[in-house]
């Protein structure tokens, strides 16, 4: 038992998905060859000037409005300088004093309670370059991502343990996804996540001395780096040991972390306003305008799910957890599906199969008709859930009209009484032995029974009827 | 030869009749360069071969559609990028560096149809006063070999006083083309912030700096502006305001015109002769009918230290990205990038130029943010606001444009102090990003002096007005040196 | 009299990535002074309750549509550089 309590904030920086840079007019696009997507304004020439980007702008506005935060009735771009080759003004264009977005919050829920995790602040900036050591003791400079537009979400130290931590990126990155103003991809790059980290004894009002971890690269390594960290921080303090004020890094293949630097002094920016850049200031009627962009976020979906469609709570969670989903489930159920039905398919077998094949509702032959047209078959009894299975995987992978399929491959289920007791009758005649077994009380007999039944009807008989017949037959003989 | 003493309306009738050529008129400007540039070290580049092919390329050009500035040569500070043309801001750190694009104020001289003669020296990335401060040569005087031209826009100032050129583009970022266009006896003007565009302007001070024509007549400089002025999408400093014909302004009445002369223009630290010659120039003022009383700048004792804070701090912000990797000077054999960076900038910069860049990483340092960068912010505010006021009341503002006449060369370069305080006339200009000119009004000793003519923010079609109206008056723009005559 | 010692000099020398010799430092250590000395003449000024001056003309909200244009050829910006590999820039072991 611990006698600790944990204090994380956490600093986010999530890549916003606007065509060009914040600063110069080059494509802002992943995956380029090194140096392709570059203007002169990101090679720092002589003479050169940044222009601002409206559509990053606005974007800071949205990510901010989405997030709880107070937008800035007027903000400014800061000089931030530091050198570094894949920096290459020597300062980076950021916003001190005067961000976008201020005192804002996001609530979690962990173990059912729910809790708000303030955020102190987002500001607009550029991203760096992107640098590659090489073995031959040189390193390569990459211009691409030099100047892609980036928000930073600083949290306060709200958050007190390593699922807090979790649940937090988990709830930030579908609200932000839902804005659509980033992919939010940690794999992609597209979403960073830095932690600073403490520990006090319960009851202490001042803070401990905090690490800052880097290197976290998937959610389950926040989680995990902080465990670990709070760990260590526990058994250094425990051994009369002290912390020191470092960064540290997470190694993914031990799950420890280790020592990256230790930091001197607080490093002196020499931050000035940025005289090329003129303030921006943001009225009324432009932040409506944006504001009416953002859709509705996850937390109201959820809500409305559950009062609207009478979807158990797990359901409107995970159903809510990606815009591309809740659209999806909302479009399936306007097109006449079953709510519970429709949420049942795109939970299981749905996003089994996207799991599966690593791939996007958009690369798939499925739509929300599609979907509806069969979870439509189903609760009127034409297909078994057996069948649907077959008509899923034609609606997935070639899309389509359940019902078109259905008459298609003549998967439409038996339900009629005559035809199924002839082929019961059929069957029983030729599988004598079982019945013996039955009556002899092996009651997996009828199972196998079933089995052939269903061999017979290529899987079409419908089931439960299959069942009464078979039982009344057998109590004839 | 006498075409390069002509003005350009002059020139363009000329062209016109086709009593002169496109070519005729650079080669004549090449056979000037040729003969003066030697003693008076104007330019860093010539291009030769480009001016007269771009030249015959305007010949064959029809009549109609031609503007006022049509095939006239120009030169180009070398702090202004020119597209595949080396463009060195008289640093080592460029010495032999080739831009990848054209400043946004040679495209519109390019559009003009005027054609580039070269590239004039200056101080070190615009740092200085005398021109002495560049990496490859000192510009001399046209009017005394023996004197500086002024600076940072030293060689435009003295390549149009020498008839090397009848147009150059200057920057102004706290007097650098009013105070050399003084001591050359020509007229230069320093805009309304963000009435030219800065993209291609190799920053020194980016809330200062303003590119500026230098021309040996008001009606050409305005021509000048005219070209190079408006609304550029790719710097965002630019105004919207319309920029008017500066020409139409040229009236010559200015009867009613208030006129607001600040006494500290004229106190300590201004040359007798400087206030004599401004004190004339009122009475030719007066006579045309303008009215001035003696006005006060209370804050602008205090504009030369802002001034230096503020132009250092941006000026150490703007010149760290010379780092030797992606162009210009980079220290051969570094073995780590600490080596690189160190001995890059440290063999690349001048003295002068370093001395900023410590003055402005001292004076945005956590420990003296405040007390001296924040705090010129502040006084740049009550240095505007002092101008704001006397706007209120008066058209105009004048004074001299500087407090001497052209220092000798080394006399005043090791006391960077008496340079610095020199600056007040013109540095408060740069603070308020009002418009400024200086034309001549007098000689002392053979020497030029100059009169300044402030504005109103984009009102530079008053001081316009008001300099072509004085120099109507006078002859001191018909006057020329004696290197002139003798070559 | 402000007095910059040649600590304070070569401080802000080394972040400006200047090297300086001893002997220059004692140069700049005497003309800063100097330089400092006049421009702390500015705590004179009065300015309480005044806004500082960032950018001398106001304008407001200069803003680019998100349209590329202006691509730079990279063998273009190659030219100028010292040392590439694969189009890519070279730099020294950052240590």
């Amino acid at each position: 038992m611990t006698n600790f309590e944990t204090i994380v904030g956490l600093e986010v920086h999530v890549e916003l998905k606007t065509d060009t840079k914040i600063m110069s007019p080059a494509p802002a696009h992943f995956g380029a060859e090194p140096n392709m997507n570059i203007h002169v304004t990101d090679l720092a020439y002589p003479g050169v000037l940044p222009t601002l980007n409206e559509r990053a702008v606005e974007f800071g506005m949205k990510a901010s409005m989405a997030l709880n935060c107070e937008v800035a009735s007027v903000m400014n771009f800061d000089r931030k300088h530091y050198f570094y080759p894949d920096n290459p003004k020597a300062y980076q264009i950021s916003q001190d004093k005067r961000p976008v977005g201020q005192n804002g919050w996001v609530e979690i829920e962990v173990d059912g309670k729910k809790k708000k995790i303030r955020i102190e602040r987002i500001h607009l900036e550029e991203d760096a370059g992107k640098l590659t050591h090489t073995d031959e003791g040189h390193s390569l400079v990459d211009l691409n991502r030099q100047g892609t537009p980036l928000i930073e979400i600083v949290t306060e130290a709200d958050v007190r343990s390593p699922e807090e931590a979790y649940a937090f990126l988990e709830k930030l990155k579908a609200i932000i996804q839902y804005t659509g103003v980033s992919d939010v991809r940690m794999e992609e790059g597209s979403l960073r996540c830095d932690a600073n980290i403490s520990i006090r004894p319960f009851g202490q009002e001042e803070f401990g001395t905090k690490t800052e971890l880097k290197n976290l690269n998937s959610f389950n390594f926040v989680r995990r780096g902080i465990a670990y960290e709070v760990e260590r921080q526990e058994k250094v303090l425990l051994s009369g040991g002290t912390i020191q004020q470092e960064t540290r890094r997470y190694e993914e293949a031990t799950g420890a972390t280790s020592l990256m630097r230790v930091k001197g002094s607080a490093k002196d920016y020499r931050f000035i306003n940025d005289p090329d850049l003129p303030e921006i200031h943001i009225d009324q009627a432009w932040m409506d305008r944006v504001r009416a962009e953002i859709p509705e976020l996850p937390d109201a979906r959820k809500e409305r799910y559950i009062n609207e469609f009478d979807l158990p709570e797990y359901d409107a969670k995970v159903l809510t957890l990606t815009k591309v989903m809740a659209d999806f489930f909302e479009a399936t159920v306007a097109a006449g599906a079953d709510a519970k039905l429709a949420s049942n398919w795109l939970m299981g077998e749905v996003s089994a199969y996207l799991n599966a094949e690593q791939k996007e509702f958009s690369e798939t032959a499925l739509t929300p008709d599609g979907l509806a047209s069969m979870v439509k078959l189903i609760a009127d009894g034409t297909i078994s859930s057996k069948i649907a299975k077959k008509v899923f995987k034609e609606l997935i992978e070639k899309g389509g009209n359940a019902a078109d399929i259905v008459k298609e491959q003549g998967l439409v289920q038996i339900s009629d009484e005559g035809t199924l007791r002839t082929i019961v009758t059929e069957t029983l005649d030729a599988n004598e032995q079982s019945i013996e077994d039955y009556k002899n009380g092996k009651d997996r007999a009828v199972g196998f029974l079933v089995g052939q039944i269903m061999k017979a009807t290529k899987g079409q008989a419908n089931p439960p009827l299959v069942n009464k017949i078979l039982l009344e037959e057998i109590a004839k003989r | 030869m006498t075409l390069l003493t002509k003005t350009a309306t002059e020139l363009q009738s000329l062209l016109h009749n086709r009593e002169v050529s496109v070519k005729e008129l650079t080669e004549e400007s090449l056979s000037r360069i040729a003969k003066v540039d030697g003693d008076v070290h104007a330019f860093l580049s010539t291009n030769e071969d480009q001016a007269l092919a771009t030249a015959q390329q305007l010949d064959n050009q029809p009549l109609e559609g031609r503007g006022p500035l049509f095939g006239l040569p120009i030169g180009i500070k070398d702090n202004i990028v020119t597209k595949g043309i080396v463009t060195t801001c008289a640093s080592k750190m460029l010495e032999n560096f080739v831009p990848v694009y054209d400043a946004t104020v040679v495209e519109h001289i390019n559009a003009a149809g005027m054609v580039t003669m070269g590239k004039l020296n200056m101080d070190e990335f615009a740092m200085g006063s005398t021109t002495e401060r560049s990496a490859f040569q000192t510009t001399h005087n046209p009017w005394n070999l023996d004197h500086v031209p002024g600076g940072s826009s030293g060689g435009s100032a003295a390549a149009v006083a020498a008839g090397e050129v009848a147009f150059a583009l200057g920057s102004d970022t706290g007097g650098s083309v009013r105070q050399p266009a003084a001591f050359c006896g020509v007229v230069g003007m320093k805009p309304t912030y963000g009435r030219v565009s800065r993209s291609g302007l190799v920053a020194f001070a980016s809330s200062l700096d303003q590119v500026g024509p230098i021309t040996r007549t008001v009606e050409d400089n305005a021509l000048l502006l005219n070209a190079i002025a408006g609304l550029d999408h790719r710097d965002s400093s630019t105004s919207p305001q319309a920029v008017p014909d500066f020409r139409a302004a040229l009236t010559g009445d200015i009867k009613g015109l208030k006129i607001g002369v600040p006494a500290e223009y004229l106190g300590a630290g201004v040359s007798e002769e400087a206030k004599a010659a401004v004190l004339e120039a009122l009475k030719v003022l007066e006579s045309l009918g303008a009215e001035w009383e003696e006005v006060s700048l209370p804050n602008s004792k205090y504009a030369s230290q802002a001034y230096y804070v503020i132009s250092s701090s941006e000026a150490s912000s703007n010149l760290a990205r010379f780092d030797g990797i992606r162009y210009g000077y980079s220290a051969e054999g570094a073995k780590s990038l600490e080596e690189l960076y160190t001995r890059s900038r440290s063999e690349g910069f001048g003295e002068e130029v370093k001395r900023r860049i410590l003055l402005g990483m001292y004076s945005l340092g956590a420990d003296h943010h405040e007390d001296l960068y924040m705090k010129s912010l502040k006084v740049r505010t009550l240095v505007a606001q002092d101008f704001a006021k006397l706007f209120e009341k008066y058209d105009v503002i004048i004074g001299p444009s500087t407090a001497t006449t052209a220092y000798k060369i080394g006399e005043l370069i090791h006391d960077p102090l008496t340079l610095y305080a020199n600056d007040i006339l013109t540095v408060p200009i740069n603070l308020a990003g009002i418009p400024a000119i200086s034309v001549p009004c007098g000689f002392s000793n053979g020497l030029p002096l100059g009169l300044q003519i402030i504005g109103k923010h984009y009102d530079e079609a008053t001081v316009y007005k008001v300099a072509h109206a004085y120099e109507q008056a006078t002859d001191f723009h018909t006057q020329k040196p004696a290197l002139w005559e003798v070559k | 009299m402000t007095q910059l010692t040649k600590e304070q000099v070569k401080h802000h020398a080394t972040l400006a990535w200047l090297a300086i010799t001893d002997d220059e430092a004692e140069a700049y250590v005497t003309e800063l002074s100097g330089i400092v000395d006049f421009v702390k003449e500015l705590q004179e000024a009065d300015t309480d309750g005044v806004e500082p001056m960032t950018h001398p003309l106001q304008v407001f909200n200069v803003l680019r549509k998100d349209v590329p244009t202006d691509i730079l050829d990279r063998e273009e910006m190659l030219k100028s550089v010292k040392q590439h590999e694969d189009g890519q820039i070279k730099v020294p072991t950052i240590l």
